[in-house]
């Protein structure tokens, strides 16, 4: 089995009002010196077998599509090794 | 001669305003196709509307799921082809995540869900969804939306205000921090136009606050006929 995080965050030029909300919380909570907190999507996927290129290229295209809007946001994929 | 216009409207699971959207054309004098979500089809309508509500529970964001419905594929392909199509609300979203329409809309700035009767100005009177409309022209209609800020970034602005594709405009307070204040965009056609307020709660005095938002279902009939 293997699995394959894809994380998916706002591009910075996008205004994060989630994040910001936090932002106020964390220091209302007592943690100092936060300059600023963005909120983000983790999907980790578990998936049957060995991740060969074509199906880690098939992630891509779905982390650009279905998982991620490329108008707002970026993706990264990471491969779990455990 | 009189040909009734055939106008679909989409349900998606989770679609709320598939029958107000459906008396609307009713009342603007067309004929109301229900189309579902599933289907592979359009059943020959003259145009859609995709209505507003939450598709798929608004999960991962707001259309995304949508977007891959079955019916959607023809949708896309008839629209790049010049079909009429207007989204309302979460159909606004649906458009914007299949790129049929430019940018996204996200979370209102200040987090809440906004409901209220939004002033708006009708900033191009030209496409196929507001040509009842005069040029500059004010309207009332209901707004109700978590994600209804417009983002695109400052070049997409730029293009859609020059090539006049910023259909209306939010007057007095800019409800969601959309940039520009802007409601609603059209395609470079003209043939798809995506709005975030409701026209189609706003089309009888008795259950409207107004009724402003019949001109997007008249225009359409009109344009329909004459082309």
């Amino acid at each position: 089995m293997a699995r394959v995080i894809v994380d998916v965050m706002l591009k910075n030029e996008i205004l994060d009002p989630q994040g910001k909300a936090v932002e106020g919380a964390l220091a209302r909570l007592g943690l100092a010196g936060v300059t600023s907190v963005r909120q983000g999507k983790s999907f980790s996927l578990e998936l049957e077998g060995d991740i060969d290129e074509s199906r880690l290229a098939q992630i891509h295209e779905l982390a650009g599509s279905l998982l991620s809007n490329p108008v707002i946001e970026d993706y990264v994929i990471r491969e779990d090794v455990r | 001669m009189s040909v009734t216009m055939r106008i679909g409207v989409v349900t998606f699971p989770g679609s709320l305003d598939d029958r107000d959207a459906a008396r609307a054309i009713r009342i603007a004098g067309g004929e109301a196709i229900e189309l579902w979500h599933g289907d592979a089809d359009l059943h020959g309508v003259d145009a859609v509307v995709l209505p507003g509500g939450f598709s798929y529970g608004d999960y991962l964001r707001c259309g995304a799921i949508a977007r891959f419905a079955p019916v959607m594929g023809p949708l896309v392909a008839a629209a790049n082809g010049g079909l009429p199509v207007l989204g309302i609300c979460n159909g606004f979203q649906v458009l914007c995540e299949s790129h049929l329409l430019p940018g996204a809309l996200v979370r209102n700035t200040d987090l809440h869900f906004i409901c209220r009767d939004q002033r708006l100005r009708i900033e191009n009177a030209h496409t196929l969804w507001t040509s009842s409309y005069a040029e500059g022209q004010e309207i009332v209609v209901p707004l109700k939306n978590g994600e209804g800020s417009y983002v695109a970034d400052e070049s997409t602005l730029d293009m859609l205000e020059s090539e006049g594709r910023v259909v209306a405009r939010y007057i007095g307070v800019n409800p969601n921090g959309s940039r520009r204040d802007i409601a609603g965009v059209a395609n470079a056609r003209g043939n798809v136009v995506g709005i975030m307020p409701h026209p189609e709660h706003a089309v009888e005095a008795l259950t409207g606050p107004t009724t402003d938002g019949l001109g997007f279902f008249t225009s359409l009939l009109k344009g329909l006929v004459e082309a």
